[in-house]
């Protein structure tokens, strides 16, 4: 059995975690620089707010009866090392796959007893963070994630067996679009074979998926009939963040190996990233021993690094890997697993600010640099960017005009209590 | 460049670690290397039971005086316990988190202030959830604050 846990609203939620008085407001917030809505609580859905609106056109007579705040990194990252870390202490096989969602693999376990678990674990999540939580249950991942769709609509916990006539209406309902892992291109092929809904694409012989598609595509339909085939990597990435995060081959308490394993996840990260147009601003680095090490032996622990400026260079985010790296590295413990998270992306077009000049020998960075360059500032006025060599004192600075505290990152940010 | 990572404090301290000597005997099976183990005391761990449902909050007003809280103390807050009659619980209410004990009075549930200036707040028709039991107050005395 394997269960995805997916944190509801999750940004919203974070705040609300620290900031009772926006319970039942609506609440949203700004992607990197303030810029479009990522993150939407249900009375801002209500309110017809789409995910990704623009700020500026949303009508400001109802932005007024909104509440929307900057993004605030730091909480969200260690909210969401909190909700694994909880997870991670009642499921013996935790896989983050996003900021704020989780794979657990529950072997061994039937029905009834996956449906018990999943609602402790809601539970447990909701009381020692704060953050709702739903929690979708099924043979493989693909299906987990769609019976996570119908817990969010239902009671919170959705199991969605592979063969029964119930999960064979939802698929029939279902777009074929709206499926993880088919993306717009795909679904359109997909649209000229005559397979539109998911249950007709889990009808489609495999083979004939995999020679008219891919094999990722094959791979999907034998998730959709209940045999697991999709690799983590298989799978597009979320739009806000990105996430490298292995267990190592072997635990090891050696810095050098430690900053090895690093520098392939970041690499890795950084791949993705251009792969999607994407520059980040922040780089989290998160440390740990195993799970089953308790008391002396176990230790873990996150740092983040905000990049003066969003990147998609691989040497720039590595740099500030080994950085956070360097200050949560202790001596002595045997770790086992170290991963890197990639926050506040933003497009690469649509970041402004002062890009930096650099003699690199990559044309083909340069080309981007320079259309990048160009199309800022056709957009936005001529100079609006220009290449000039970094100065630290005219750094690009974040717009987060709405920020909260960074409530668990920070001595003079701690929530403050009435007494 | 801005850093952010939780726990600054640990590791960090410029005493030596103090060896481990006289320890009481914890719950569960002693073990017999117990009376030969000598280790770094660490302060977190000693109040930190879990570490994920652990948060710290600063407290604001003089109402929790008698139960040793000070305005400006730092209150170690674990979500994971229980709320019962006399913890010194977080809640939300009216918007707002506010530190009081929690007290079974006749009237009902209550939450109790320590100070004779503020009487106590019946729960019953009020909207109010609990965030976390208070399980630590540190409160820095003159030469302890940076």
């Amino acid at each position: 059995m394997i269960a995805l846990v997916d944190c509801n609203n999750f940004y919203v939620s974070c705040e609300r975690a620290f900031a009772p008085a926006l319970e039942g407001q609506p609440v949203g917030v700004l992607s990197n620089n303030d810029g479009c809505v990522v993150a939407r609580s249900e009375e801002l859905k209500a309110l017809g707010i789409a995910m990704g609106a623009p700020v500026h056109l949303i009508p400001p007579s109802l932005r007024r009866r909104c509440v929307l705040l900057s993004s605030n990194y730091a909480l969200y990252g260690d909210m969401s090392r909190r909700v694994n870390e909880v997870l991670e202490s009642l499921a013996p096989h935790v896989e983050p796959y996003s900021i704020d969602e989780s794979f657990l693999h529950l072997d061994g376990l039937d029905v009834a007893a996956s449906e018990v678990l999943a609602r402790e674990l809601r539970g447990r999540v909701h009381r020692e963070t704060g953050i709702p939580v739903s929690v979708g249950l099924a043979p493989t991942r693909v299906l987990a994630k769609l019976a996570n769709r119908f817990a969010k609509r239902g009671d919170g916990v959705c199991y969605l067996a592979a063969d029964a006539a119930t999960t064979q209406a939802q698929l029939e309902q279902l777009p074929v679009a709206e499926l993880w892992g088919v993306a717009r291109r795909s679904a359109e092929r997909l649209a000229a074979l005559g397979i539109d809904t998911a249950w007709a694409l889990r009808q489609t012989e495999p083979a004939r998926v995999r020679r008219a598609l891919s094999v990722v595509m094959e791979r999907i339909v034998w998730e959709l009939r209940g045999h697991g085939a999709i690799l983590m990597d298989d799978l597009e990435a979320p739009r806000h963040h990105l996430l490298v995060s292995r267990s190592l081959g072997r635990p090891t308490t050696a810095l050098h190996e430690l900053r090895e394993a690093l520098r392939q996840h970041v690499a890795r990260a950084g791949e993705k990233l251009r792969r999607q147009g994407s520059l980040a601003q922040v780089v989290r680095v998160v440390l740990r021993t195993g799970p089953f090490q308790v008391g002396r032996g176990a230790y873990r622990n996150a740092a983040q690094v905000t990049l003066a400026a969003p990147s998609d260079d691989t040497r720039e985010l590595l740099r500030a890997a080994q950085q956070a790296l360097a200050i949560i590295y202790r001596e002595g413990y045997r770790y086992q697993k170290c991963g890197v998270m990639l926050m506040g992306l933003v497009e690469a077009g649509a970041a402004q600010g002062r890009l930096l000049a650099e003699d690199s020998a990559e044309a083909l960075r340069r080309r981007r640099l320079m259309a990048t360059l160009d199309r800022v500032n056709r957009e936005l006025g001529r100079d609006t960017v220009r290449l000039g060599l970094p100065r630290r004192d005219s750094g690009w600075k974040l717009r987060c005009a709405n920020r909260s505290d960074r409530y668990t990152t920070r001595w003079d940010e701690l929530p403050r209590v009435r007494t | 460049m801005s850093l952010s990572t939780p726990w600054p404090a640990r590791h960090h301290s410029a005493t030596p670690p103090l060896p481990l000597l006289g320890c009481r005997v914890r719950a569960g099976f002693p073990s017999p290397a117990d009376d030969h183990l000598d280790t770094e005391l660490d302060l977190h761990a000693h109040v930190v039971k879990r570490p994920a449902a652990t948060y710290f909050v600063r407290a604001e007003g003089d109402s929790m005086r008698g139960d040793g809280i000070h305005d400006g103390d730092l209150l170690v807050v674990d979500r994971s316990l229980e709320a019962r009659p006399g913890r010194v619980v977080i809640v939300a209410l009216e918007g707002e988190l506010t530190v009081k004990r929690l007290e079974q009075q006749a009237a009902g549930p209550c939450l109790v202030a320590s100070h004779p200036d503020y009487p106590p707040i019946p729960l019953a028709g009020r909207e109010c959830r609990v965030w976390g039991v208070v399980t630590h107050v540190v409160h820095a005395l003159p030469g302890g604050q940076r």
